[in-house]
């Protein structure tokens, strides 16, 4: 299979839950869903979803944003209610009151914001709720001994069951989640997307945890966006597609990846990356980058972008890419060096000077740090450009509301409504409405942290085709993608960035994903 | 918030109350709910109802012109500090030290000094000076609260202790008298029938309506609410905006100030003792959300009225000060269970 393709399916923002190897001895389903219905309002999330799951199998629910992914979620794990639909349970009809119902049942839910309590111990994030305790008095040194031995089952006994869990990372709060799920006597876990925030190493580990979870029965429901995932630990994949299960019980081994992607987008994507023309010689230098350093993160951080520039940041999560955007647009102060925009010296660590220069950043977190949910999408396209659309303090709406329609027209944004709520947007819209943003302003240095997550199939393809066309009309763009083929495919120029250094500057097209790795490696030993 | 009302003799029977009871042409009503004010269904209901319950427990004594004209002007200086708190609420922050800064602004108008300066000059040096020591006081929580990172409830917290022991300092625990005719001859007098405290808190809040929904500055302090990452990463001068923020509330304490002394005719450190609580339970109930992004001024003057006319029916039939606290208090939980509701109602996710 084409890398091309293989790509095309890892960046198909989908949904999917994967159940384990049959490892047993039933052919029952332990989990049955029929006809499953649910509406918000009048407006209908789920039409009609089937799902079978077997204990200690892996099964997939793929399905593009909206498919209906969380609502099944919260239906199983006792947040909503169907209005039609059965749900079976070792062969009974069950009724999912509440999530204390859920976890009685025996199935756990991993949300994606993880919901650890960061100052209590990882023994007390655990036991949280149903605390061993003899009469309302707390047993440590019993919780201390459950945790070690659940975190040993999980791979982690090395982690100190006192230990807060403020202090740990993303992949380290997801295996006290896990330990939390098998504190209980669950026979069904449910991920959704826990790769998300992990780098590959920790994927790994984490497929490692799934494998010895459903080789002791319980059976893993997994969501991911990416799709080669599904083909390194998933059995079975049922497609979710507009509130509807358009198919079921695909096995993973025996299914192409471009059926997958025409079940959930009913058609076919074969290019998901634009054909990079290359940059003019004697394209000017936009933005110049030179020995930027913070302490204890990065160092040493020199590099140029030209007008129609694309230059990609690769590396893993933790490399620093993320605070070199940030040092850059003066969201972080840098302990040293500079960055020119043009002629023009920026302030460091003023946000205010870099926006005026013309330099956008689209943050990591669109929803924590870019945008304004509860407000219209014209007061969040104009947020940075507000004085402009105002004569002595006093707003024109009216030209607000104007201007930001011209953008959703030209980027595609359905229906091009300027007075939406920001919040209803799907995450692909919702990108683009932080491009809107700076198109309005009239940047000339973009900086895109992770402009595809949480996007779905076919707009991650509009999204690569908006940054291209960024590019040609000749804007100088940086992009950080925790994907490191989407870096590969989508800039003209690449650093590889390994512990807060460069170690690698080279054009794209004369490296892959595994030379990026195989440095990073190198970089990471010396 | 309530202060002895004398009871006045009905004689202007008319007032704006089948508007808000609902019985107005469908077509206005309609017109008023679809517009942006549409969110205060709610508070108009609340306040027809309490409208209607006056009228039937105190009758004519309630139900006229004058009495209508007591209850807003009771309400006025406690609203004209809701206007500046809505901000700050909306904002994501809070002002506890508004109460004691409008006592602090009183007694520093009143001193012999700002009196006799006055006698030389115009009555309205007590207006300025009472403005710009609430506008002072504000920027010091400004100050305090954006460039030394400390939590606008504990920052505002210490303003409020520390201006009411400044306010003892000054007037050594007196109550300062006021003497200057020009200025209490204002606030005796009025326009068009209206008496000037209820203009001064009319103008205040059309202009923090203004300033909240059709400026710049109102929409900075909306994002900021909402999202302060957000705000802060487009570009905004976030904390330039907070300190702004917290000089207008400080300011609006200063007003407030100005109309306590013209109604009292005195100054002392125990002006606006508890306002802070007032002003907070009236935006709140208004619809502004506690936790910020979502402000209405229009809400908010609603809030004050409602409370206001409660405290006005419960003095007419004279029931004691203690039951209106009982009262507020349970009105504060229904309206913020109320809004939870909608709040509830209006999410979605799929």
């Amino acid at each position: 299979m084409s890398v091309n393709l293989c790509l095309v399916i890892v960046i198909s923002a989908s949904i999917c839950y994967v159940l384990g190897m049959v490892n047993g001895d039933t052919g029952t389903s332990l989990l049955s869903m029929r006809g499953i219905v649910k509406g918000f309002s009048g407006v209908a999330a789920l039409k009609g979803v089937d799902l079978d799951v077997r204990a200690g199998e892996v099964h997939c629910v793929l399905g593009q944003n909206g498919a209906g992914k969380s609502t099944l979620i919260k239906i199983l794990s006792g947040a909503y209610q169907p209005d039609a639909g059965e749900i079976l349970w070792n062969g009974e009809p069950v009724i999912i009151s509440s999530p204390f119902a859920a976890i009685g049942l025996g199935i756990a839910t991993m949300y994606q914001e993880l919901d650890v309590v960061n100052g209590l111990t990882i023994a007390e994030n655990i036991f949280l709720g149903h605390e061993t305790a003899t009469m309302g008095v707390l047993n440590r040194r019993r919780a201390t001994r459950e945790t070690r031995e659940l975190l040993t089952r999980l791979g982690h006994g090395d982690l100190s069951p006192n230990r807060e869990v403020g202090t740990l990372s993303a992949a380290g709060k997801q295996i006290v989640s896990m330990a939390r799920a098998l504190s209980h006597d669950t026979r069904l876990i449910v991920m959704d997307e826990p790769s998300a925030v992990l780098d590959a190493e920790e994927v790994r580990n984490l497929f490692r945890v799934v494998h010895e979870l459903t080789a002791q029965g319980i059976a893993v429901i997994y969501i991911s966006h990416r799709l080669e995932e599904i083909r390194q630990i998933g059995d079975r994949i049922t497609v979710l597609k507009d509130g509807m299960s358009v198919a079921s019980d695909l096995e993973v081994a025996s299914t192409p990846t471009p059926e997958l992607i025409h079940l959930m987008t009913g058609r076919t994507l074969e290019h998901a990356f634009p054909p990079r023309p290359g940059v003019a010689a004697d394209a000017p230098v936009v933005l110049d980058v030179e020995g930027l350093s913070l302490r204890a993160t990065f160092a040493d951080v020199s590099f140029q972008v030209r007008a129609g520039e694309v230059v990609g940041l690769a590396g893993l999560v933790g490399s620093g890419r993320s605070e070199i955007l940030e040092a850059i647009y003066g969201a972080r102060k840098p302990t040293a060096g500079t960055v020119r925009l043009g002629d023009r010296l920026l302030k460091p660590g003023s946000v205010r000077d870099a926006v005026s220069a013309g330099i956008g950043l689209s943050p990591e977190e669109r929803k924590s740090q870019g945008l304004l949910l509860e407000e219209p999408l014209y007061r969040n396209v104009t947020l940075s450009t507000i004085a402009r659309f105002a004569r002595l303090g006093v707003l024109d709406e009216r030209r607000e509301r104007r201007a930001t329609a011209e953008q959703l027209d030209a980027l595609e944004v359905r229906p091009s409504n300027p007075d939406r709520l920001a919040g209803t947007l799907s995450g692909g819209n919702q990108q683009k409405i932080m491009l809107a943003r700076w198109l309005v302003h009239g940047t000339k240095v973009l900086l895109l942290d992770e402009p595809t997550r949480g996007v779905d199939v076919g707009a991650r393809a509009e999204i690569y085709a908006l940054i291209r066309r960024l590019a040609e009309a000749g804007t100088a763009l940086v992009v950080v993608s925790s994907e490191i083929e989407e870096v590969l495919g989508l800039a003209d120029r690449v650093l590889v960035i390994s512990d807060g250094r460069v170690i690698e500057t080279t054009d794209a097209s004369a490296i892959d994903e595994h030379g990026v790795l195989d440095l990073v490696m190198k970089g990471t030993a010396a | 918030m309530s202060e002895p009302t004398p009871i006045p003799v009905a004689e202007v029977a008319v007032l704006g109350t089948p508007q808000l009871a609902g019985e107005a042409p469908p077509s206005a009503l309609r017109r008023f709910l679809s517009g942006g004010t549409g969110r205060n269904l709610g508070l108009v209901i609340a306040l027809a109802v309490i409208v209607g319950v006056g009228a039937l427990t105190a009758g004519d004594r309630f139900l006229n012109f004058e009495n209508f004209l007591t209850i807003v002007r009771a309400a006025s200086i406690v609203g004209v500090i809701t206007v500046g708190m809505t901000f700050v609420i909306t904002s994501g922050g809070i002002d506890l030290s508004v109460g004691s800064v409008l006592g602090l602004s009183t007694v520093v108008a009143s001193t012999a000094a700002v009196q006799a300066a006055a006698k030389e000059t115009s009555w309205l040096l007590l207006v300025v000076v009472a403005i710009a020591v609430g506008a002072a006081a504000g920027f010091v929580n400004g100050i305090v609260i954006a460039y030394g990172r400390v939590v606008p409830f504990m920052a505002t917290l210490a303003m409020l202790v520390a201006a009411s022991g400044l306010a003892e300092l000054i007037s050594d625990r007196k109550t300062l008298i006021i003497n200057n005719t020009d200025f209490l001859n204002f606030f005796r007098g009025g326009l068009l029938g209206v008496p000037a405290l209820i203009w001064i808190f009319a103008i205040v809040a059309v202009a923090g309506w203004f300033l909240l929904g059709r400026t710049t500055f109102g929409r900075r302090t909306v994002a900021l609410g909402g999202n302060y990452e957000a705000a802060r990463l487009a570009g905004l001068k976030v904390k330039r905006h907070i300190v702004a923020l917290y000089v207008l509330a400080g300011a609006t304490a200063g007003i407030a100030g100005f109309m306590m002394m013209g109604r009292t005719s005195v100054g002392t450190s125990t002006h606006g003792g508890g306002y802070e609580l007032d002003a907070i339970a009236a935006v709140v109930v208004g619809g502004t959300l506690l936790i910020g992004g979502r402000g209405t001024i229009v809400g908010t003057v609603f809030g004050v009225l409602i409370f206001q006319t409660l405290i006005n029916i419960f003095t007419q039939n004279n029931l004691s000060t203690s039951v209106q606290a009982i009262t507020k208090g349970v009105i504060i939980v229904v309206a913020v269970l109320l809004q939870q509701r909608f709040a509830a109602r209006g999410s979605r996710s799929t």
